[in-house]
């Protein structure tokens, strides 16, 4: 349970419509940290669906509260958040009703509970935090769900059940807990399981730890769901699920001398399909595929994605800005898509050359990154994502606003979650920043924008236009317009 | 009636569960099946580990229940314990299912058995489709035609099963299963999913039916092998994917005997130098293991003439392979040639290729060779490699890392037994003296230790003569830590060099040292006599040991007195 001190809200969802999704979004539900109210288990089928009055300013929000992960399940029933304080928050989709057609895709909280808690390594005198970093589902094996979170170091696999009976009857204590007197024993009972209220558990399962020497940036599991990897700045390392006393490091780019290093991995991700595939991308805006079929050290690559620099543009934040932040297959396996500071590229796994598509997210910024790089924002590292059918893709940028980018249409968006501007039900507005000199009257000037509220983690439903967006502590959940 | 099933905590209801045929016993038959059962039916949310007991325990609860004519009874609570998601558990509810289909009469098992195991095949989620692969096996042999050909449509499904892991399943039990089917059913049946597995997308199931491949080949009819089996197999062992390949190596002496002399010599052989030459280095350690097994097993008539033209070729090209686990596997069954090839190819062809070993930078590749140095011994006799040898091993006793020095010196009395006295005590007892003042105690230990078994070997006169003298010697070296040195090994020797040597040149420098300013010593002096009490004479004792450890038992230092106290009630010398 979130404790006293640390509270959730919830707020709405939007939409998209027009050619699949790219006009009106409606806000469904969102939900901030903190909230008034104590999320424990019993009483959050009251508090869980937060009325917006309730919300408080989310200054009071502390640095435990920050969303620092978000992902929906395979089904797109669950969608899972992770926050700088360790917690995780799983939320239940709304079962349709027609009685109330207007919570359509609704959803409230499942399950919370505290995957990390903060550790001192004694040996390197080095703290280490709490933060989820990543959370990955797997698909549902059986009535319970599964997933794995990660903080810097140690990977864990919760499992998230729900028990419905009880047993009573004991032979050594009553039904109220008292333990009975053994000479007034007198024949052997066995208990009966009596129906009790429904109780969402979470377990660790598994708890795969002391792999890493560098921090954990991403975790992906393998389409054999057998494995998984887990991804430091230098390293690869192969899990199989079932067991934690041993990993295989599968890449390792630390070179003999430490003075010499130059690049660090970002980020990776096993192809959706093809068990024996994994792209890894690096902080010098390069992509490698690895086919482990063919060693089992995959420190060769089989392909090797990088778009050639353009001299002309190129400056001091050059190499910063071309760092790749995140990287993601498309779901038919057919692109990898790339998030680098300024833009969002689609790579065709068959072109290694060069993007197939560049997408450019917040290109107003290029003025600007002296200043970016002077309050580190220059190194904030943004998340991309599919959806569903891979025709549009989603990236966050500053001042709450999130981009999206019709592949056919070449349309583009800019959209902002704020709870000032937008109320449940209500359609989601595009915004505009201005460039030039002149700001026409709804569009928003460069040098106003916040760079303090910044989206970094967003999530696509795997099959509906809904979507899961994190700004600071307050998580938002949109979905396409009902007609 | 004190017995107690209690849910309060994991350990109360594991120990519960332990104590579950108590209970049923107490239950009586009826109640165990009317109340009991149902109740663990309903509890397999539990912990794992409380499950896995449960698992176990209802395999072995027939004559519980009532006996065999109400063995179903058992089946729910095994089934719902067969879908749980912790593959353990699910992998214990099948092995006890196999053990109580056998008790089910041949009606039960089609009316109760039978049903259970195609629930589970067709079962929503891959937990209890991926336990029905277990199952088939057991029912099939004893159930009526009609549901044989069941049984055979439930795993054929199952082996194109959407999820892998239930197609991971299904590969690993189809080898099981091939076995109960009869020969026709094989050739129609199991070949066509064989092939389907063995070219799955997946590698992580192709690689499982390398397994299954050799229990076919098994069942078939020589004739059949080439057409049915074999291009599966050379498509194995050339696939794309280095763990399948790897699978192949693993299971090389296995799929050669499967398949008959003739077919390893048309094919196996190529195979095997190529696994041999791999690029991968996992797949070519996984070869090298085999090597010594492959060569046995080659049809006798021109099993010389292969191994000198094909095998050995790619055995010289190993020994200088880049890869140092490829190597030291190598060096572990290299030696086993000699006897296969031979005295005369062993000194021309195998020799020079011990001796490159000898010399390898990995320290385990050297450990290997000298650890079956026996081998060797048999067909040329040692001495052809103690030139060699003798370097090798000083270095090894040298080694920086102290685990690699441990290795060698527990090969130090097979290395003597093989070298002789006169060899040994020429050029390696100062190694093994040296070991003694070793700054690592497990190598100290391990010195000491390795001092018995020599005397065990070359006798006390020779103890007397040779080692005795020098760990004597210790007892006056300024560490403390070399005092105590001397002290281990005349507990190790004692019993060894006998009564003479013990009472006559140890004892004496014993209680010389219960003297020592440091108390570490002078407890062990007493622990000592302890250990060697038994050795001495009754006079000894009385006259010589016993006012030593009185004096001990007044120590100021309070575990020198305890130990001393100690002795002496053990001795009886109170």
């Amino acid at each position: 349970c979130v404790g006293g001190s640390s509270e959730r809200h919830i707020y709405c969802l939007w939409v998209f419509k027009e050619s699949g999704a790219m006009t009106g979004w409606e806000q469904v539900c969102s939900f901030q940290d903190p909230e008034p109210a104590d999320l424990s288990m019993e009483e959050e089928s009251d508090t869980r669906k937060i009325n917006n009055s309730f919300l408080r300013d989310h200054n009071y929000a502390t640095e435990a509260d920050i969303i620092s992960t978000v992902e929906f399940n395979s089904s797109g029933e669950l969608l899972a958040t992770g926050d700088k304080g360790g917690r995780v928050v799983v939320f239940q989709r709304e079962q349709e009703s027609k009685s109330q057609p207007q919570r359509r895709g609704e959803y409230n909280v499942y399950s919370t509970f505290q995957s990390h808690e903060p550790e001192f390594d004694y040996l390197k005198s080095l703290e280490i935090e709490e933060k989820i970093n990543k959370i990955k589902w797997l698909p549902q094996q059986n009535a319970a769900y599964f997933l794995l979170s990660t903080n810097d170091k140690t990977v864990k696999l919760w499992k998230i059940s729900e028990r419905d009976k009880r047993p009573e009857g004991y032979n050594l204590k009553d039904d109220d807990g008292r333990i009975r007197d053994p000479s007034t024993i007198t024949s052997l009972r066995v208990p009966v399981l009596q129906p009790m209220d429904l109780m969402v558990e979470a377990t660790a399962r598994r708890v795969f730890s002391n792999a890493h020497t560098y921090h954990i940036n991403s975790i992906s599991v393998n389409s054999d769901l057998q494995t998984y990897i887990s991804t430091d700045d230098l390293r690869v390392n192969l899990w199989n699920l079932e067991i934690t006393d041993r990993s295989f490091n599968i890449v390792d780019i630390k070179p003999a001398n430490m003075e010499e290093l130059t690049e660090v991995i970002t980020s990776a991700e096993f192809h959706p399909q093809q068990c024996h595939t994994f792209a890894y991308s690096s902080s010098k805006g390069s992509i490698r595929l690895c086919d482990m079929r063919e060693a089992a050290l995959c420190d060769k690559h089989c392909k090797y994605f990088e778009e050639p620099e353009d001299p002309s543009t190129r400056s001091f934040f050059s190499e910063i800005i071309s760092s790749i932040s995140d990287v993601k297959f498309s779901h038919n396996g057919r692109y990898l898509m790339t998030r680098d500071y300024l833009t969002v590229k689609v790579w065709d796994l068959q072109m290694e050359n060069k993007p197939l598509e560049t997408y450019q997210v917040h290109d107003y910024l290029r003025g600007k990154l002296c200043s970016l790089y002077e309050n580190d924002c220059i190194f904030d590292k943004f998340e991309c994502v599919w959806n569903g059918s891979d025709s549009v893709i989603m990236t966050g940028s500053y001042n709450n606003f999130f981009r999206m980018f019709d592949r056919n249409t070449k349309r583009d968006v800019t959209l902002e979650a704020s709870r000032e501007n937008s109320k449940p039900r209500a359609i989601l507005k595009p915004r505009k920043v201005c460039v030039g000199g002149k700001r026409r009257k709804d569009e928003i000037s460069v040098d106003s924008l916040d760079f303090s509220k910044k989206i970094l983690h967003t999530t696509w439903h795997p099959h509906e236009n809904i979507i899961a967006v994190a700004a600071t502590n307050n998580l938002y959940i949109f979905q396409d317009k009902v007609n | 009636m004190n017995v107690k099933v209690a849910i309060l905590s994991i350990q109360l209801r594991l120990n519960s569960i332990k104590k579950l045929s108590t209970i049923a016993l107490a239950l009586g038959v009826e109640r165990t099946r009317t109340e009991l059962l149902p109740f663990l039916t309903d509890t397999i949310y539990d912990e794992d580990e409380v499950l896995l007991a449960l698992a176990e325990q209802l395999g072995n609860f027939t004559m519980l229940v009532g006996g065999p004519e109400y063995v179903h009874c058992l089946l729910p609570p095994l089934e719902s314990l067969a879908t749980v998601e912790e593959t353990v558990v699910r992998d214990k509810a099948v092995e006890s299912l196999r053990k109580i289909s056998q008790e089910h009469s041949p009606v039960d098992l089609e009316v109760h058995f039978e049903p259970l195991v195609k629930r589970l095949a067709s079962g929503d989620w891959f937990t209890s489709r991926t336990s029905a692969c277990g199952l088939f096996s057991v029912c099939y042999p004893r159930v009526s035609s009609t549901v044989k050909a069941e049984i055979r449509q439930h795993f054929r499904t199952l082996c194109s099963d959407d999820t892998p892991m239930v197609r991971r399943a299904a590969a690993s039990k189809l080898g099981e299963f091939a076995k109960v089917l009869e020969l026709d059913y094989v050739k129609s049946d199991i070949i066509s999913l064989f092939t389907a597995l063995a070219s799955d997308e997946q590698d992580s199931v192709r690689l499982l039916a390398v397994e299954a491949c050799v229990s076919i080949a098994t069942l078939l009819p020589q004739e059949d092998l080439e057409t049915l089996v074999m291009p599966t197999l050379r498509q194995a062992a050339e696939d794309k994917s280095w763990r399948v390949r790897y699978m192949v190596a693993d299971k090389f002496s296995e799929l050669q005997k499967a398949v008959g002399p003739e077919i390893t010599k048309n094919d196996l052989v190529p195979a095997f130098q190529n696994l041999l030459k791999d690029c991968e280095a996992e797949v070519r350690a996984a070869a090298a293991n085999k090597v010594k097994e492959f060569c046995e097993n080659l049809p006798e008539d021109n099993r010389e003439q292969i191994i000198m033209t094909h095998i050995l070729p790619c055995v010289k090209e190993l020994v200088s392979d880049t890869n140092q686990h490829v190597k030291s596997a190598l060096a572990s069954v290299i030696m086993g040639l000699s006897t296969i090839l031979g005295k005369d190819n062993t000194i021309e062809h195998l020799l020079p290729l011990f001796l490159a070993q000898l010399k390898d930078e990995c320290p385990e590749v050297r450990l290997n060779i000298i650890s079956n140095l026996d081998c060797v011994n048999e067909v040329i006799g040692i001495r052809q490699l103690s030139q060699s040898l003798l370097p090798a091993i000083v270095e090894l006793a040298e080694d920086a890392k102290w685990r690699v020095r441990l290795a060698i010196i527990e090969y130090m009395p097979l290395l003597a037994g093989q070298l002789g006295v006169e060899f040994f005590d020429e050029k390696l007892n100062t190694l093994c003296m040296a070991w003694l003042i070793d700054h690592v105690y497990a190598i100290r230990e391990a010195a000491t230790c390795n001092l018995m078994k020599l005397v065990e070997k070359f006798g006390a006169e020779w103890a007397q003569n040779t080692i005795v003298p020098k760990v004597l010697g210790m007892a006056n070296d300024p560490n403390y830590l070399h005092r105590m040195t001397t002290l281990f090994c005349i507990n190790a020797l004692s019993e060894a060099c006998g009564q003479d040597i013990t009472t006559k040149q140890m004892l004496p420098v014993v209680l010389k040292m219960s003297n020592d300013q440091v108390a570490n010593v002078r407890f062990n002096v007493a622990k000592s006599l302890q250990k060697i009490g038994p050795v001495l004479d009754s006079n000894a004792l009385q006259t010589e040991v016993k006012p030593v450890l009185e004096k001990l038992a007044t120590d100021t230092d309070m575990d020198v007195k305890y130990f001393a106290q100690e002795a002496i009630s053990v001795l009886a010398l109170a």
